[in-house]
């Protein structure tokens, strides 16, 4: 099935759509972040809502986010996370050393600036995942050299 | 192995699944950001194109089609391999002009619509699968063949099924014919 490719291209365009209507509109560009990432939110709620219709019920947090790291990543970006760390107090890196939505852009300085906008997406889909799970969640991501990438995932105590 | 048998389906459901979804939570958005239903289908319409004239790459490397030699061989093409290799379903193909350059792709079931219960009331002209009118306008120019590519019914509006028209316009050949 090709639905890879579909996603990918999507995904593109609404990240390049809506930062060009807020050039030629206001001019802001944190709005497009959090529109993006309120999209990924919404859109992580629902699909964990339907891979874990019959999985096991989770054990700990950590379950949780392995969880996350391997079945989900792996339905979503055909791979696992390269590399989970922890300071089990809440923090949580989830390193991936070639993102599928970087790997299009050209391995360089040249697009490093550019590459957050194509993050903020994935950062709501976790969050929005682990909120259906009861986590409650601030999820920020950084690149250092493309394609690679991390996401950092702050649980709140609620 | 502990994963039981129907998992890869699953997978590839749920793959499906990504797709719809976020497909929804971007016409949610558009629908925040304009108020008129006309900016949100052309929207629609300009990010369907620029999906479609990279699509095509995608999909004359996934499949396994000849040059085709008339325009509804077209149109059966995008039926029958297109929306069935990205979307799981084949429309029914059906040429409504004398000339024989317009068809119809009836969809009876749309999987871009399966978590969508209806349109909100002051949303009445908004066109949901706006994006795939522009896919296809978008790959079929990459193939130079110039089409127009509208929505006659609509399931979501209250039509009976969901009706797409293709009408290929046709350019004038003399630039093939030039000699030096």
């Amino acid at each position: 099935m090709a639905d890879e490719a579909l996603f990918l291209l999507l995904h593109n365009e609404m990240v390049a759509g809506l930062y060009r209507a807020a050039e030629q509109g206001e001019g802001e560009n944190g709005r497009c972040t959090t529109k993006l990432e309120s999209m990924g939110f919404r859109v992580g709620q629902g699909l964990i809502e339907r891979f874990t219709k019959d999985t096991a019920r989770f054990k700990d947090e950590l379950d949780i986010m392995k969880f996350i790291c391997k079945d989900f990543w792996t339905t979503v970006f055909k791979k696992q996370i390269d590399n989970l760390r922890t300071n089990h107090q809440g923090i949580y890196v989830l390193q991936d050393n070639k993102f599928r939505l970087l790997t299009q852009i050209s391995a360089g300085k040249q697009y490093l600036e550019h590459a957050p906008k194509y993050l903020a997406f994935t950062c709501g889909l976790i969050r929005g995942g682990l909120s259906n799970l009861g986590i409650k969640s601030i999820v920020t991501a950084e690149v250092s050299s493309m394609p690679a990438c991390k996401f950092q995932v702050m649980i709140q105590k609620m | 192995m502990s994963r039981p048998p129907g998992r890869k389906q699953e997978n590839h459901k749920i793959s499906r699944d990504l797709f719809v979804l976020t497909y929804g939570a971007l016409v949610a958005q558009l629908c925040k950001d304009y108020e008129r239903d006309e900016d949100v289908n052309s929207c629609l319409d300009r990010m369907g194109y620029g999906i479609g004239i990279r699509l095509i790459d995608d999909f004359l490397a996934h499949s396994d089609v000849k040059k085709c030699r008339s325009y509804s061989e077209t149109a059966d093409v995008i039926a029958q391999v297109a929306f069935k290799m990205y979307l799981g379903v084949t429309p029914s193909v059906s040429c409504c002009s004398a000339t024989g350059n317009e068809f119809s792709l009836i969809l009876d079931k749309n999987p871009l619509v399966d978590f969508v219960e209806e349109l909100p009331v002051e949303r009445a002209s908004l066109c949901y699968c706006n994006l795939l009118c522009g896919v296809i306008r978008g790959a079929l120019e990459m193939v130079h063949l110039a089409a127009e590519v509208t929505f006659l019914q609509d399931r979501l509006r209250g039509d009976a099924v969901t009706e797409i028209r293709i009408a290929f316009v046709r350019k004038a050949e003399d630039r093939k014919h030039k000699r030096k």
